[in-house]
């Protein structure tokens, strides 16, 4: 399984093309906001870019919070989302310990998917998908994880 | 939002008012370029001053932007200060994708603040604070705190002035997050007349994308072209800088006040040198992957115990000419040095340091002395000139408020107009001939900008006044189209018109790319008519005896052949305005 991530924001320059890919070709939208990846400064333009994005929590705290199963646990890490259960309560994104999700004005929930679309838009290669060892959901066993 | 009409957000400081008003006209201004001309027709005032309280500071995006890559900039248009006519000041930065994702297409401020205010707005709040603590600080004070006291850390955009604005200098810019700016002829000071110290614009809504399969298709395509080709490698390596050694090699880059057009010691403002020592990182534009802003970085010694601070500065070709080979300024850190205070101070560094050249020859020449200059200005002495931006800046006294007002302003007063590098406003960076001396001195924006005249000097060929003059202005009619979209012009050389056609077509503007050529034949002359009205005539323009005396790679300056130019584009130019278009009015 892989997931996405942000190992070199160093480089970033704050083009937002990551959050724009994602809203465009994962969201159908033209937004900064209502993507998985989001861009913004660590503490001003002098201070360079931080990324907020879903860190493949496992178990991740937002599946629990969720309350009618809407969240579920991706294996490798990181969430599958099933918006037609979603009835946009905001608490995957209160228990999101890094801020990786969004709620937009109608507290639709946007949060990284892990499929790579935004990855060949960085022109620095700030960010990349890593292969990681599929953790057994619950339920599973470690066999099954890996299948 | 794709929309056949205008959504505009008009300010008024006086009242503390503010309306979201619906202009038709899509099809016939586009945006930006095309959409300031019209919104400064409906809500500015031709007959009055550039300060008086009714007069709006116009900001307007294109129909592209945020749609397709590098349509990353805002036009700003507004009564200037520096010739009391009709002016656009364009910049990058993230003001263009906050302003869509503040769903407007325009952004009107008029009206005065009885004391210093900062504007707040996005797509679903619009606030004006009171902010009299912030009057009096410099630019990144100034951004530190509107900072903290705004949401929306990376998705907004922070406009703010310096004490140059607040002093109401005609030399005075705005500020765009930090590295960027709306530079050239005064809008600093009409923020300042209005007790406006700031605007922080949060992008904060998001659209449907167009459904249909041409749209990502034609994303593809140019987002490949801007990053897999190298025609915008120049921007994404060594930035416009790159200039700085060809325009030196070919004899066209004005030094010490154009008294010559290259040193042999240019390399210690090379865009080689300054990548190789002092550059420290790049940043972007929101929605361009290319990432032309190069920061430098300069750090000072501040105790004798080995302590030292740092400063971050964005550096340009321009910046370095004007505050580099124009001062005789030969070493990067040093002019990085003057940058930094002309940022702090909320200056304009091209109109700031040609003016400080010519204070500097006149103080050489004895028109002028010490007493006024305050500080012994000297070619290459970089601290003077340090001290003198502030001067320049604050109006310390008669003769640097003088100066603010232009070179010409102050030669009229002190003498010395036969060296002042003036062509409409303070000269850009390239002394390459007749044709761009023709093109500044008579351009919309008194700009290099305005068509490549500087290009146009390079290619070889016979002096032929009457095709010079077509190309300044079809060049100008192609680009006042992408000045209309809002696009970077440094991807004019991607962004051509059958591309940018099917780029309107895809997002919903059909009709916009049908008749591309109609349109852009009308903002040209709705620019040119707005610009007359409020008082511009051609013939009074006059090129100082400095730019004749120059020796270029092509020899001497052909003195008889900038004449015959400039009274052909002035004539071409006075034809466009004239034109009775019905659409104009």
């Amino acid at each position: 399984m892989k997931i996405l991530t942000t190992p070199r924001m160093e480089r970033c320059i704050g083009c937002h093309s990551c959050s724009l890919a994602c809203a465009r070709l994962v969201h159908k939208r033209l937004s900064w906001d209502t993507a998985g990846i989001r861009i913004s400064t660590s503490g001003g333009l002098s201070t360079g870019f931080e990324a907020r994005n879903c860190l493949a929590c496992n178990p991740a705290p937002c599946v629990n919070a969720c309350p009618t199963g809407a969240y579920s646990q991706r294996k490798g890490g990181g969430v599958v989302v099933r918006k037609k259960l979603c009835i946009r309560c905001g608490e995957c994104a209160k228990a999101c310990p890094v801020d990786a999700i969004y709620l937009d004005l109608t507290s639709e929930p946007f949060v990284c998917i892990h499929c790579s679309r935004c990855v060949k838009y960085c022109p620095h290669d700030c960010i990349e998908m890593k292969e990681v060892a599929a953790e057994p959901v619950e339920g599973e066993t470690a066999e099954e994880a890996q299948s | 939002m794709i929309r056949d009409f205008f959504r505009v957000l008009t300010i008024n400081l006086t009242s503390g008012r503010s309306t979201i008003v619906e202009v038709g006209g899509r099809n016939e201004v586009a945006g930006g370029s095309g959409l300031a001309a019209l919104l400064f027709n409906k809500y500015g005032q031709t007959d009055k001053p550039w300060d008086d309280p009714e007069q709006p500071l116009i900001f307007a995006i294109g129909p592209l932007t945020g749609y397709f890559p590098l349509m990353s900039k805002t036009v700003c248009a507004f009564k200037s200060p520096y010739h009391n006519q009709y002016a656009e000041s364009h910049a990058g930065g993230r003001s263009a994708l906050t302003l869509r994702f503040a769903d407007l297409d325009a952004l009107v401020i008029t009206g005065k603040a009885a004391r210093p205010v900062c504007i707040s707005l996005g797509s679903r709040h619009i606030e004006i604070k009171e902010v009299h603590y912030l009057w009096g600080m410099d630019i990144f004070a100034t951004g530190k705190y509107l900072r903290h006291m705004f949401r929306g850390s990376g998705h907004r955009s922070i406009l703010r002035i310096g004490p140059a604005g607040e002093k109401g200098s005609p030399m005075a810019c705005i500020n765009a997050d930090t590295y960027r700016h709306f530079g050239r002829l005064g809008s600093g000071a009409v923020m300042g007349v209005k007790n406006l110290k700031g605007i922080a614009i949060q992008g904060d809504a998001s659209f449907p994308l167009p459904e249909n399969k041409d749209y990502p298709k034609i994303f593809e395509e140019v987002h490949k072209q801007l990053t897999d080709t190298d025609m915008m490698s120049k921007y994404h390596n060594l930035g416009t800088p790159v200039n700085v050694i060809a325009l030196n090699d070919i004899k066209a880059l004005p030094v010490r006040n154009l008294q010559q057009t290259s040193d042999p010691n240019i390399a210690g403002i090379s865009g080689e040198k300054f990548a190789e020592v002092a550059l420290l990182r790049n940043n972007a534009c929101s929605g361009c992957p290319v990432g032309c802003i190069h920061i430098g970085f300069v750090r000072e010694r501040f105790s004798e115990e080995n302590r030292y601070l740092y400063r971050q500065v964005a550096y340009d070709h321009e910046p370095i000419f004007a505050t580099g080979s124009m001062l005789g300024v030969l070493d990067c850190f040093r002019v990085l040095d003057i940058m930094d205070v002309v940022e702090r101070m909320g200056l304009d560094v091209m109109s700031s340091g040609v003016a400080l050249a010519w204070a500097t020859e006149a103080l050489e020449k004895g028109i002028i002395s010490e007493s006024e200059t305050i500080v012994p200005l000297k070619f290459g002495y970089a601290e003077g000139y340090k001290e003198a931006m502030q001067h320049l800046a604050m109006g310390t006294n008669e003769f640097y408020q003088t100066l603010s007002k232009g070179t010409l302003a102050a030669a009229e007063q002190y003498n010395g107009k036969d060296f002042a590098c003036v062509l409409g406003q303070e000269m850009a960076g390239y002394a390459t001939g007749e044709t761009f001396f023709t093109s500044q001195a008579l351009g919309f924006r008194h700009s290099h900008l305005d068509s490549a005249g500087y290009s146009y000097d390079q290619k070889p060929g016979e002096k032929n006044a009457g095709k010079a003059a077509d190309f300044l202005i079809k060049d100008e009619q192609g680009r006042v189209f992408l000045t209309s979209m809002v696009s970077c012009l440094f991807a004019r050389g991607v962004y051509n018109d059958e591309l940018l056609g099917r780029c309107l077509d895809s997002v919903g503007y059909k009709d916009l790319a049908e008749k591309m050529s109609d349109v852009s034949r009308h903002i040209q002359k709705l620019r040119w008519k707005t610009r007359f009205a409020t008082g511009f005539n051609p013939n009074s323009v006059s090129i100082p005896k400095r730019f004749t005396e120059i020796v270029t790679w092509k020899g001497a300056i052909d003195t008889e052949h900038l004449r015959t130019l400039k009274d052909e584009y002035a004539k071409r130019i006075i034809e466009l305005g004239a034109d009775n278009d019905k659409k104009t009015t």
